[in-house]
């Protein structure tokens, strides 16, 4: 089987505290520590666990710059065999709807069964999987935590509310956006990434694509960030402060008096 | 602004509250207002459906009694007019349908908002982004439609069920699709039951580690009875916990007296499960989303902090 697994380069969420630039019109970005999207570390492993089964490559790609090529490589050191950059000026500022355009473009050029996403990444918009099987009239699955192989289909469990699996067939080729905790995302060390740290990356441009550089970047951008803000906190929490010993006897009072100790 | 539509889920024959919010949402975008309803044998959901907007739409066919994300899509297409606005309420069928539709009408998308206002043919929209430790201004050119999936709690819910709207039924159309739907299967019954628990101790992805989760255990114990070690998403995908302790939307639903979240940011899936309960968040950063929502909140590491507490209830 051949898999195409699309994945971002994003701010990491557990080592960067957000903080407002000076204007107070974006977060200050100069300092942002990156790596790649949870989420597509297990759409990753997924695709690598598949082709251990069935045979067939894992191949990552990347709407990006110069800068996203550690990621590329991160993701063949668990065991992509190969990494695509897509990178244009023309896609710089691309919204999931561009950004699902250029990977079109990608996806035309191979030969792909099976193409996976992460269920979502920084922004939280969960857009690009679905919108990229829409414009390929490939039948789609979001959400999905578990993948089973059959004939031609495949049989998917999608993670929906309360715990509940829905399970479903999906004839290939197909796109799944996948969730986390499907799996768990094989360790990468410094070694390995030094052992994909000579292998070539193509980079391919809207002209190689076939892309129509209007239809991409922010050209092609309908919803429109205006800015960033800090929410007003509403009414907030009644913060508890002082010396630890002094918190901790407000806490236990606090836990007596709603019930929460007996 | 055009016409505004509004796709209601509704669960063994009931309709979803969503609905309730779903048409203060749908008005603030315009005054022609439509709900959509799908489903087999679904009269009695599209009659509830009536109570709240003016108008339904019912699309009554066999194929769709399950939504199937990519056959409602297909009916969807067929029944909305090019250059609508089109709302869901943002959940797990909204994020399998909603991006792919948007590409259908050849309409603008926007997903999981949480604040809404017209302006001409510009939708203006509020998102989070960092899990909440900023918000988006996003402006939306609706001129030629717009798909709008909107976070449950954005609007307080008319629920006045006073529209007395009328029902009109639509033909689906064509009905092939290329996914199938087989069942659901429901969640294993762990070895504890959360749900149950008068007082929770809640870990999240600030514990750090496997080894660090008995300090949450001791906490609980000192506690007493009734207490338990819940947790947030992040810890089940590491298998450290099991998923029957998994507090939030794709988990469990609790409501404990007291709610004591350990290193949890506050994301509105995890703080989706928590019902009711008095809140109290401890968190090393100072500005972590969960204090806007908590009840008392506490700017402590926890890997000494609970220790501490745990100590200090042994001595009491
Ligand atoms: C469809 C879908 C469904 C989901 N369903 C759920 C769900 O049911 N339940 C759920 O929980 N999540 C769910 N999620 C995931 C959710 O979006 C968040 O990613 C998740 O809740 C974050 O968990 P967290 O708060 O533990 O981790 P993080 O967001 O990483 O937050 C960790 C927090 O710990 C603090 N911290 C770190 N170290 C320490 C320390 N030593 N002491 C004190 N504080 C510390 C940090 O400041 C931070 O605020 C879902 C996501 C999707 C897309």
């Amino acid at each position: 089987m051949e898999i195409l697994v699309c994945v971002k380069r994003v701010p990491d969420s557990a080592e960067n505290e957000i903080e407002m630039n000076a204007e107070g019109n974006d977060i200050e970005r100069d300092d942002l520590v990156f790596s790649v999207n949870e989420w597509d570390n297990y759409a990753v492993e997924e695709a690598i666990q598949i082709v251990d089964k069935v045979g067939g490559s894992v191949t990552v790609v990347t709407v990006g710059d110069d800068e996203s090529d550690e990621v590329l490589r991160r993701e063949m050191a668990m065991g992509a065999a190969k990494g695509i950059l897509l990178n244009d000026d023309a896609f710089e500022g691309s919204d999931a709807k561009g950004v699902a355009t250029i990977l079109k473009g990608c996806v035309a050029k191979g030969n792909y069964d099976l193409v996976l996403t992460g269920a979502q990444a920084d922004e939280g918009g969960a857009a690009v999987g679905g919108m990229l099987a829409a414009m390929l009239d490939y039948p789609y699955a979001s959400l999905v935590n578990k993948v089973e192989l059959g004939e031609g289909k495949l049989t998917v469990s999608r993670e929906i509310e309360g715990g509940n699996q829905e399970m479903n067939s999906i004839d290939l080729p197909c796109v799944l956006s996948i969730q986390t905790g499907i799996n768990e995302p094989r360790y990468v060390g410094i070694r390995g990434i030094r052992q994909v740290s000579g292998v070539e990356i193509p980079e391919l441009s809207a002209a190689d694509l076939g892309v129509d550089a209007a239809t991409v970047g922010e050209a092609g951008v309908k919803a429109k960030k205006v800015d960033y803000f800090v929410p007003e906190s509403g009414d907030g929490a009644e913060m508890l402060e002082g010396s630890d010993s002094e918190i901790i006897a407000k806490l236990i009072e606090i836990l007596k008096a709603n019930g929460g100790l007996q | 602004m055009a016409q505004v539509f509004a796709y209601l889920v509704h669960n063994d024959g009931v309709l979803d509250d969503s609905a309730m919010e779903l048409v203060v949402a749908a008005k603030a975008v315009g005054d022609d207002v439509t709900a959509i309803v799908t489903g087999s044998g679904i009269d009695a959901v599209a009659d509830a459906a009536a109570q709240i907007f003016p108008k339904v739409i019912k699309v009554d066919d066999a194929a769709l009694a399950y939504p199937n994300a990519e056959v409602v899509r297909k009916a969807l297409v067929t029944i909305i007019p090019k250059g609508s606005v089109v709302l869901f309420a943002n959940n797990t069928f909204a994020m399998d349908c909603a991006p792919g539709l948007s590409i259908k009408m050849d309409a603008a998308y926007v997903s999981d908002i949480i604040g809404l206002e017209a302006d001409g043919t510009t939708l203006k929209t509020i998102r989070q982004e960092f899990g909440g430790e900023v918000n988006t201004h996003v402006d939306v050119d609706a001129a030629d439609g717009a798909v709008v999936t909107l976070r449950p709690g954005t609007f307080a819910p008319d629920e006045s069920k006073a529209a007395g709207g009328s029902v009109e039924a639509a033909a689906a159309g064509d009905m092939s699709a290329k996914r199938t739907f087989i069942e659901i299967v429901e969640p294993e019954a762990g070895d504890v039951d959360i749900t149950k628990a008068d007082l929770l101790v809640s870990i999240g992805r600030g514990i750090e580690e496997e080894d660090n989760i008995e300090i949450a255990h001791e906490l609980a114990k000192a506690m007493g009875a009734g207490a338990e070690v819940s947790c947030s998403r992040p810890i089940v995908d590491a298998k450290w916990l099991e998923p029957s302790r998994q507090v939030g939307t794709s988990g469990c639903t609790v409501k404990p007296k007291v709610y004591m979240a350990c290193g949890i940011s506050g994301s509105f899936q995890h703080m989706g499960g928590i019902k009711g309960g008095f809140v109290i968040a401890i968190n090393k950063n100072e500005n972590a989303p969960i204090f806007q929502v908590a009840n008392v909140g506490i700017v402590a590491d926890i890997l000494e902090f609970i220790p501490e507490l745990t100590e200090a209830l042994g001595d009491l």
